[in-house]
Formats: structure tokens, sequence, C-alpha cells
């Protein structure tokens, strides 16, 4: 890499800063409970939550803090934090 | 080389300092003007307010903004965007903006500003000196001194040009003596609209903020990148020195009006006495060298028109056979009781096999007139110290010793 | 749909500024352009030589913001560049209410087409939880610390929207993290709203207020549910819209959330202190028709 004058960044490239590692608990989805109200999805303060193709969702965990923000806010407790084993 | 400029009478007129550099931004295209006004760099922005005002400067913004601290800011956000970006300030305001000075360099903005130089309070005083801009020399501008308002006005377009190059994109500050310059009316060439298109290219950035390709600007760099950061400041800095030379090789030659590049010099031939100075004080300087000329005293002048990027090599390249260099400064840094280009011409020689004698004056703070029979009482000074050496290295001139 | 703010950066699990980022360009949408302050949010997103922005983003100082913003619009317009592109500013409550009002001021005076979303969470989270003029009463923070003599910040948040609004501005609105689908039509009608307007969005901080990492959006709740923080618009002055809360909830359900507050329930005298801060619920409460 040279620095580009001024310092300018390429877009979105903290893509490449994988925060998971800074977790300690894992969100796990009960997908039965799921009712796909999406709020998962839009409170996730790393963009971590994605839809799948049947319109559930799945944990990046590369991303993941394990802040559990997705946990709380579930209204049908689909989601339930689990201790990240090293 | 003496200025080989052919003024054309037929071209001349006879407008205030303030209108000419008013005339030569609008002349340059500028894009966004954001300014607050302030003694004496007030004429300015109200002509170029009247340009704007009677459609004059089409493609072009103009932001009465509260506090230069905004002023300056907002052509952050200006230049960022592609703009050709202009503003103008003194004293209290430059040191309002010091912060920005730092960031607009650091983003590598070209932004070009003209310093109507003026003293710092306290106390306060609106008359010239350049303290203000002197205290900026760090920051990472371009620092251009004018000896008149036709080199002022001229230096407006070259401040462009030599800030945009690509080799360059650093900002540039056009310094003109306040009131000396801003607010005399002396006759002069306006900068002429259909050279300018030629000699000055419109801006293209390297890069802008544009959705289409959203880049970010202004990220942090911690130790692993900070040093290289300020390492490409420097070396655009010097290759600034070549271009400041090469605009105003180009511009004589497209206008036929030149005030020398990096420095000038008058009379350095075969000069024993080597003065240096910066703004307006040069004429009276070059008044006072024809007179001792014609007593047969051996003495000349060093413009400097580039403060920053500092000319040391053409400086030591000019004083190389001088018997003794004699720097006016318009400003102190005490503490140190010396002006910085007394300071810094010392330290350019250091290293040299040249230990040619060099004292320093400082003169002129607050707007104290300076006369021919100042400059001459320093002149056989200097003569002085050519026979007996450095006695005192620097003093403040004309204090008025009843009042301490 | 393209993320417009991409995962990998720096702040917290449970960062709030984070989340007001993503939910602003949710409202505002790709065709901005961004000015964010000196803060958390500037420096957690853009680590040289990464950034978190998908969108055109620009960083000059803390206190220039709306400054920097009335350049890009003024050149965006120069240049015959505008169209619809909106810029917009996000800005901590130090940079906002402190630092950078004179800027703001400025340039809500002057009417440029912009909008302002300041991202509140009441202290100086960046450098380590220092008060700012949005740190609410009896908070306690590293330069308002509770002691013997003292039950922590003892000044109520500056109106930062009042104050805005006395400039004119078109639109002006409060929202919280707790209700994002509020803030991201709010600051949609914001950027959709010609002239300058502003979004003051609460922001519950993990770090800096004390609680667990996966509360920041049931607090930011909660402080609306009990009044001490009203969600309103106001047009041209005027509030025009008003978010009920029904009966609300007495604040020790807010406060005890927090140990940026625990002294009020450890100290003595602290029934009283809290009895204030109900007293500024209640007159929120009475004042916007809660």
């Amino acid at each position: 890499m040279k620095i580009p004058i001024g310092g300018v960044c390429e877009p979105g490239t903290t893509i490449a800063n994988k925060t998971g590692g800074w977790r300690t608990y894992r969100p796990v989805y009960d997908y039965e409970k799921c009712i796909k109200c999406k709020l998962c999805e839009l409170l996730c303060p790393d963009m971590s939550v994605f839809p799948k193709e049947d319109g559930y969702f799945q944990f990046n965990y590369d991303y993941c803090k394990g802040c559990g923000i997705c946990a709380n806010e579930c209204p049908k407790s689909a989601i339930t934090m689990v201790l990240e084993e090293k | 080389m003496t200025p080989k400029g052919d003024l054309k009478m037929d071209k001349m007129v006879v407008v205030e300092g303030s209108y000419a550099v008013a005339h030569a931004v609008k002349v340059c295209r500028p894009n966004v003007i954001s300014a607050y006004p302030i003694t004496p760099q007030t004429h300015i922005v109200e002509d170029l307010a009247k340009f704007i005002a009677d459609g004059e400067i089409q493609n072009c913004e103009c932001i009465n903004v509260e506090s230069e601290f905004s002023a300056l800011s907002a052509l952050v956000g200006s230049s960022a965007v592609g703009a050709r970006s202009y503003s103008a300030t003194t004293s209290q305001g430059l040191e309002l903006m010091h912060e920005v000075l730092f960031n607009v360099a650091g983003m590598r903005l070209p932004i070009v500003m003209t310093v109507a130089n003026r003293a710092v309070s306290a106390p306060i005083n609106i008359w010239n000196d350049h303290q203000d801009a002197i205290s900026q020399r760090d920051t990472g501008w371009i620092q251009l001194y004018g000896e008149n308002i036709q080199e002022v006005s001229d230096m407006t377009a070259q401040a462009f040009k030599i800030a945009e190059d690509k080799d360059i994109l650093m900002p540039a500050m056009v310094c003109m003596d306040g009131f000396i310059l801003s607010h005399v009316y002396e006759p002069l060439v306006m900068l002429e609209q259909d050279l300018t298109d030629e000699f000055l290219p419109s801006y293209e950035p390297l890069n802008i903020l544009d959705p289409k390709k959203p880049l970010s600007f202004g990220a942090f760099a911690d130790p692993n990148y900070y040093t290289e950061f300020r390492y490409m400041q420097q070396k655009a800095m010097t290759n600034a020195l070549k271009k400041i030379e090469d605009a105003a090789d180009e511009f004589y030659d497209l206008f036929g009006r030149y005030y020398g590049g990096l420095i000038d010099e008058y009379q350095t031939e075969d000069a024993d006495i080597i003065l240096m100075a910066m703004g307006s004080i040069i004429g009276t300087i070059k008044d006072t060298i024809d007179k001792l000329r014609q007593k047969g005293v051996k003495v000349g002048l060093l413009k400097v028109r580039a403060f920053r990027p500092f000319p040391a090599e053409a400086i030591r390249k000019a004083v190389k056979d001088a018997k003794i260099v004699v720097v006016l400064d318009k400003n102190i840094s005490l503490g140190l009781n010396e002006g910085a280009l007394f300071t810094e011409t010392k330290s350019c020689l250091y290293n040299t096999s040249n230990h040619v004698p060099v004292v320093g004056y400082m003169i002129g703070h607050g707007g104290r007139d300076i006369r021919m029979s100042t400059i001459e009482n320093i002149i056989s000074e200097a003569q002085e110290v050519m026979k007996s050496g450095i006695k005192v290295e620097s003093q403040f001139t004309d204090l008025r010793e009843e009042l301490l | 749909m393209k993320q417009l703010f991409v995962s990998g950066h720096r702040g917290c699990a449970g960062c709030c500024d984070a989340m007001a980022a993503k939910f602003t360009l949710m409202g505002a949408g790709e065709d901005c352009i961004v000015v964010s302050p000196t803060g958390c949010l500037e420096v957690m997103t853009t680590p040289f030589p990464e950034t978190s922005w998908n969108v055109p983003w620009i960083h000059s100082l803390f206190e220039n913001a709306a400054a920097v913003a009335s350049g890009i619009e003024a050149a965006l317009i120069a240049m015959g560049k505008k169209g619809n592109t909106r810029v917009v500013a996000i800005g901590g409550d130090g940079a906002t209410m402190d630092i950078g009002l004179q800027a703001i001021s400025g340039a809500f005076e002057r009417g440029h087409d912009f909008t302002y979303v300041c991202v509140d969470n009441e202290a100086y989270m960046n450098t380590g939880v220092q008060r700012s003029s949005g740190t609410p009463f009896d908070a306690s923070t590293t330069t308002s610390p509770v002691g013997k003599v003292s039950f922590g910040n003892q000044r109520p948040k500056k109106n930062m929207p009042a104050i805005i609004a006395a400039h004119g501005s078109p639109y002006v609105a409060t929202t919280s993290l707790g209700y994002a689908k509020d803030m991201i039509s709010k600051v949609k009608k914001a950027t959709e709203t010609p002239g300058p307007t502003y979004i003051h969005c609460h922001a519950p901080c993990t770090t800096g207020w004390g609680f667990d990492t996966s509360k920041t959006v049931e607090i930011a709740q909660m402080a609306v549910k009990t009044g001490l923080w009203p969600l309103f618009e106001m047009e041209n002055g005027e509030v025009t819209k008003v978010r009920k809360i029904g009966k609300a909830a007495p604040v020790e359900d807010y406060l005890k959330m927090q140990s940026r507050f625990k002294h009020l329930f450890s100290k003595e005298g602290g029934a009283e202190e809290i009895a204030k801060i109900q007293a500024i619920a209640d007159k929120n409460i009475e004042y916007y028709g809660l």
C-alpha cells in the first residue's frame, strides 16, 4: 500500500477488521421461535445479522461482538447468548 | 535578476490594492469564497461581494460565515468537493484559523488565501507587521510575500497555479502588507482574464467527495502512518521550491511581468552589504540603495518572495560573495529576540563554508513607519560591522527609548 | 440493500454511535455526503487506511462540522452538482452543543441545505466520559464526579432542539435509539426538507453510562417512557407532533439501570435528588403533552 495524497480511504474497508474475536457471548437462533420481524437485523450495531433465503436470519460471527442487543430486544426470545468456548 | 516586467502604460489603471486583489481573485474563477470581515482585509471581501452581487463571477458561491474559523472550515468542505476555494484574512482572524490551517495542509487542500498582514493583539493594533503570518509558518501553508499591489495581484494567480499543481497540493497564503498595500492606490495592470485563463487551468483534484465514488477524507493516522503523512507534506513543500520559480517564469512568458521567483535580487552582483526583507519595505530599501549607490556604497537587496517553502539554496547562492548580510524582520520571536527571516537565514548558512556575518533588525512593528533614514542608519551600522565585527546580533529598530 | 455503514468498525460492543450512524444512513440514503466532527464515531470508523463508510465522508476538526458542511453545500451549488445530494453532519453532544455550537448557529442562520444529526450520549465519551452541556442533572462523570459533597453534574441538559428551532429551522426533531424506525423516518424527513434541518438523537453509551452492552435500546426506550427524553417534531418553530407515552414510568426505573446514577440509590439525600429528576420529567410531560 502507498499512502494516497491527503490520506483518502477506499469505502467500506473496515470490513478487513474482523471484530468477532472480541466476543465473549455468542448469539444463537432458535428458528422455531423466530417470527422474521427483522428487529435483530435492524438493531445490530455491527451489521452482523443477515437474512437468509428462507427469510430467517443468520449471524456473521466474523464481526459479531456479542453485545447481546439482538437477544435482549427479540420479541420472541428466539436468540440466546451462549458463552464462547475458546 | 531585476524585474523585467514590461508594464504597458496604456493598460495601467489606478485602483486600491484590495480592489486589485479582489479583481485578481475574480479572474481566477473561484467556486467558493468564504471570509469574515477584519481590518484591513475588509475591502477585498467587500469588492468580491459586489462582484457576486453584480453577477460578475460565474459558478461561484460566497459564504458570509460567522468567524474566521468557519471561513476556512467551510473551504475544507468546498475544496474537498473539488471547488477552487478562496479566503482572505489577517491578524486575529488568521490566528483564530490556526487549527484549521494545519488541517487544510494535512488534507492537502489547495486553498488560496490573501493575508493582509497586520500586528497581533495585545495591545490591539490594526497596522502592518508580519507577526500574524510568521506565527503560522509551521502550519504547512506556502507563504508568498508581495512587494506592491501589482505583484500581489499577479501573485494570486501564481498561488493558485502552485497550490493546485499535482506535485504540490498544498494551500498557499499570498501575503500583502495591511494598509500599506491593501489600502494604497497605485497604478497597475489588472490581472488579465484571457491570459489568466491560459495561465491557470481549471482545478482538477485527485480525489473529491462524490456519492458515485464514496471516499473518506480525514481519517486518523496512528503512529504507523503519521510520520509518512508529515514526510509527504515536506516533500510537497520541497517540490514547491521549483514550482514557485516555474510559475513566475511562466507568468512572465505570458504576461510579461516578473518579480522574482523564490527570491529576487537588486544590485547584489558586486554588493558587500546585502539587505534581506519581505513585503512593501522592499520599495523603501530599493530607493535607499539607489541613493547610497550614488555615493559609492556597495549595497544590494535580496527580496524574499517565498518564506515557505524556505528558499535556503537560493539565499546561499545570492549571499555567497557578500561581506555582511542584514536581515530586516517585521516580526519577533519573543524570548529569542530575533525575527524569523533572520534566524532562518543564519540557520541556512551555518553548515556551509560561507561564514558571512549576519545581523538582524526587527522593524516596523504595529505599523511603525519605516523611513529611508532608518535604512540608511542600518546600512551604516553594517559598514561598522564589516570593519569591527558583530557587537549586537539582533535588535529592535527605532525604539523610542524615552518611553521605556 | 447496499450497506452504507459496514462492519469492522472499532466501536464498543453495543455501541450507540454505530447504531446512530446506521440509522442515519438508512434514512438519508446513498446520495449524501457525510461530515463527522472529531469524536468516538469518527475515531472508531476511520483508522487510516480503513473506513466503515460507504458514502462520501469527511472529518476535519472537532468544532467545525457545520462549517465544513456549509462549504460542501456551497460548492455543490456553485459547481452545478447539487442535484438531490444531501449533506449530512453527524456529531456528538460535545461537538454539537459545546465546541461546535457557533459553527452550527452560523450554518443554520445562513440557511444551508443540510441536515445536522446530534448523537447525544450525554458526555465526552471519546476522551473518557467527561461532562458536556448534554450531561443530565446528577449524572456522575469523570469531571462531574459524585463525591462527599456532590451528586454529580449539577446543571440540566442544554435545550439544543429549542436553540436550533429559534434559528428558524424548518424541521427539528428529537429521536432515540430506542425507536429505530422513528429515527430513520425522521432523518428521511429531515433530509427531504429543504433548508437546514436538525435531528437530536438520544443515544445511551454502554461504556459511559455503565450498563450491560445488550441494554442500549432498552435504556433509550426507558428514557422516553419516563418523559425524560420527549420525542417530538417541530416545523418552523412550532411543535407539530409528539410521541405519547401513556402512563409514564417513574424515573427510578431509568436511573437504576445505569451506574452513572447509582449514587442516587446509595447516598444519603438520594431520594430528594431523584425527586428533582422526576420534576424534570413531569415538566416535560406537561410541556409537550406526553
